[in-house]
């Protein structure tokens, strides 16, 4: 298990502080993948070097299975680092060794015998499906193939964690969805913990179980990332996840009516198992109108998310809207009223 | 000294041959020898002063990379000293380093004028330049692909053996191509002093003698020399790059 405790780390000089990572406290499961996803400048990627100990921490304990990095030195923090696989935006391959050589360099690192070299190597190279490339040099590849050669050198040395650091942010979209597939599938295939660090909140929707968002150094909202969806804490968590569209609706329903609200419903695909709008519907004398809405993959559930436009008398849509929140939708309330939906 | 005895017997031989010969088959016989006996001693100076400056250099330049800011072994006051030494190195005159350099040159090989006493000032005056080089080839890696090492848990010998002598090859290459051209310039300067080489014999032969047409060779000579050794260069050094 990865246990961070109170992490804090400055950068620059007296005249000149900036605190990156302000008391930063969080456990990652053995096995799990875990998030980080924060604006920029939250301070993602200072905790993640810090973790890989690429970076010193001012202060605080980084536990790897019980033993803190911080106070590692020489030798014995270069065969810890061998426990950790980092995973970088820009690849950071060696440009003048070929795809072979560049997954073999953690294991020529660790005086892994040959014969043992070329056996893990071919099995990397198939894990990541490069094995016609290996003798390619990185300069030949795309992106997303540099990726998949920078996975595979994190994974040489067979690690307890690896970490990606904005592993996808310099790829395309149909790429991006290809590299998280990889790592969705490493993690189920060899159990190692994963930890993401995205500014894209599509990434932890479809890799993560849990995720931490940061903002300013800090960790405002941790937990499990269905619950994060459904139950946001903070404006930053809601503006993560609220549609890019949803200033569009607002707008267009700038007309509301007195007697009308605008409401995003979000629900958890098996945990509803009432037909909730046909029910407030017929139930609260009220008249729903579907704006927009979706239903999309996290983890393993289904998030649905519908922006409604009810109008009615005031009662009638607080009564609604309790029904939604005791069945397990969440609802807030955009537009026309307050969270209780008081007009 | 083997190789310096037979050079002063050359260069009796030189003495008891001049102006006697000015035409025919023996002249050119004659010319052959001086141009290859002053090719021979060029290629002579310049091949050890490079590989030692080369060797010496490296370590300096890496030295300089490893300490510097953001370095694998970051040490500020150490690279400040390494800094200050090279550059006060490369602020003397090459002249000055051969005549500050005699009492030093008799003390290594034992003798301060020869072609193989040359090879120290050379040496010297070298070795800043290859360090500067070196320094510049390193840098222009960037700290990624060094990070990307640490992160495996290389240490900082397998970092400079594994990641930044290889991957900098084709700018060492490069530099290395340069020092030596230098090299050949400078030989000809500690030619003058005594070491022999193209310069020694342009200047003895084609100045003092005013055999006009040795100096021409000499000239045509080093112009090839530094082509070939240049396009050489060039050429090694593309070969390695695989960005
Ligand atoms: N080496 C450094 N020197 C000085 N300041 C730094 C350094 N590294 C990071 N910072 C500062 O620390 C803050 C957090 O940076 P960090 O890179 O951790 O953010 P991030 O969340 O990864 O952002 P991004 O999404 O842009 O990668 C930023 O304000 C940045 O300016
Ligand atoms: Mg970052």
């Amino acid at each position: 298990m990865l246990s961070i405790r109170n992490l804090s780390k400055t950068f620059g000089n007296n005249k000149n502080r900036f605190k990156a990572l302000d008391n930063v406290s969080v456990d990652v499961l053995d096995g799990e993948i875990f998030g980080f996803v924060g604006l920029s400048g939250a301070g993602k990627t200072s905790l993640a070097r810090c973790v890989a100990t690429l970076e010193k921490a001012d202060n605080g304990e980084i536990f790897l299975d019980g033993v803190d990095l911080i106070k590692l030195k020489g030798r014995k923090l270069r065969l810890k680092r061998r426990k950790m696989g980092f995973v970088f935006q820009h690849f950071h391959l060696l440009m003048n060794s070929t795809v072979y050589d560049n997954i073999a360099f953690p294991l020529i690192i660790s005086k892994t015998p040959k014969a043992e070299i070329r056996k893990r190597v071919d099995e990397l190279l198939e894990l990541v499906g490069l094995t016609d490339k290996a003798s390619s040099y990185p300069s030949k590849l795309s992106g997303g193939q540099k990726q998949r050669v920078g996975i595979a050198r994190a994974l040489a040395n067979k690690p307890e964690l690896l970490i990606c650091d904005e592993a996808t942010s310099a790829l395309d979209p149909d790429t991006t969805k290809s590299i998280l597939q990889l790592i969705k599938k490493i993690n189920e295939q060899t159990g190692v913990t994963v930890i993401v660090i995205t500014h894209e909140m599509e990434v932890i929707k479809s890799l993560c179980t849990r995720a931490a968002i940061m903002e300013d150094g800090v960790i405002i909202e941790l937990g499990k990332v269905l619950d994060i969806i459904t139950n946001p804490q903070t404006d930053t968590a809601q503006r993560f996840f609220t549609k890019e569209h949803l200033p569009e609706i607002i707008r267009l329903t700038e007309s509301l009516a007195g007697n009308e609200v605008l409401v995003k419903a979000i629900f958890i695909g098996d945990k509803v198992h009432k037909p909730f709008i046909s029910d407030i519907i017929r139930g609260f004398d009220i008249e729903v109108s579907i704006l927009s809405g979706g239903i999309e993959p996290v983890g393993n559930a289904t998030i649905g998310d519908l922006v409604l436009k009810m109008s009615g008398y005031e009662n009638a849509i607080i009564s609604a809207i309790g029904y939604c929140k005791e069945n397990g939708v969440g609802i807030e309330v955009l537009k026309g009223g307050d969270v209780n939906g008081h007009i | 000294m083997g190789i310096f005895d037979r050079y002063h017997f050359d260069n009796f031989a030189y003495s008891m041959t001049r102006g006697r010969l000015t035409s025919g088959v023996d002249y050119a016989n004659e010319v052959w020898r001086i141009l290859s006996q002053g090719f021979a001693d060029t290629v002579y100076m310049v091949f050890f002063s490079a590989l030692f400056a080369v060797f010496i250099g490296l370590i300096i330049g890496v030295a300089l990379n490893v300490t510097g800011p953001a370095g694998i072994c970051e040490q500020r006051l150490t690279n400040r000293i390494l800094g200050f030494i090279v550059n006060t190195g490369r602020s003397i005159p090459f002249v000055i380093v051969i005549i500050a350099v005699f009492p030093l040159s008799r003390f290594i090989v034992g003798t301060s004028i020869g072609r193989t006493a040359a090879i120290v000032p050379l040496t010297i005056a070298a070795i800043p330049f290859v360090a500067r080089v070196v320094e510049a080839a390193l840098a222009e890696l960037g700290g990624g692909i060094v990070e990307a090492a640490t992160s495996t848990g290389a240490s900082p010998l397998q970092i400079i053996f594994r990641v930044l002598l290889p991957e900098a090859a084709p700018g060492l290459v490069l530099g290395v191509t340069l020092t030596v051209i230098n090299l050949i310039s400078f030989s000809a300067m500690a030619g003058l002093i005594g070491g022999g080489g193209l310069g020694f014999t342009a200047h003895r032969w084609g100045l003092q003698e005013f055999r006009t047409d040795i100096l021409v060779y000499t000239i045509i000579i080093l112009v090839i020399l530094v082509q070939v050794i240049q396009i050489t260069g060039q050429a090694i050094s593309r070969k390695l790059d695989k960005r």
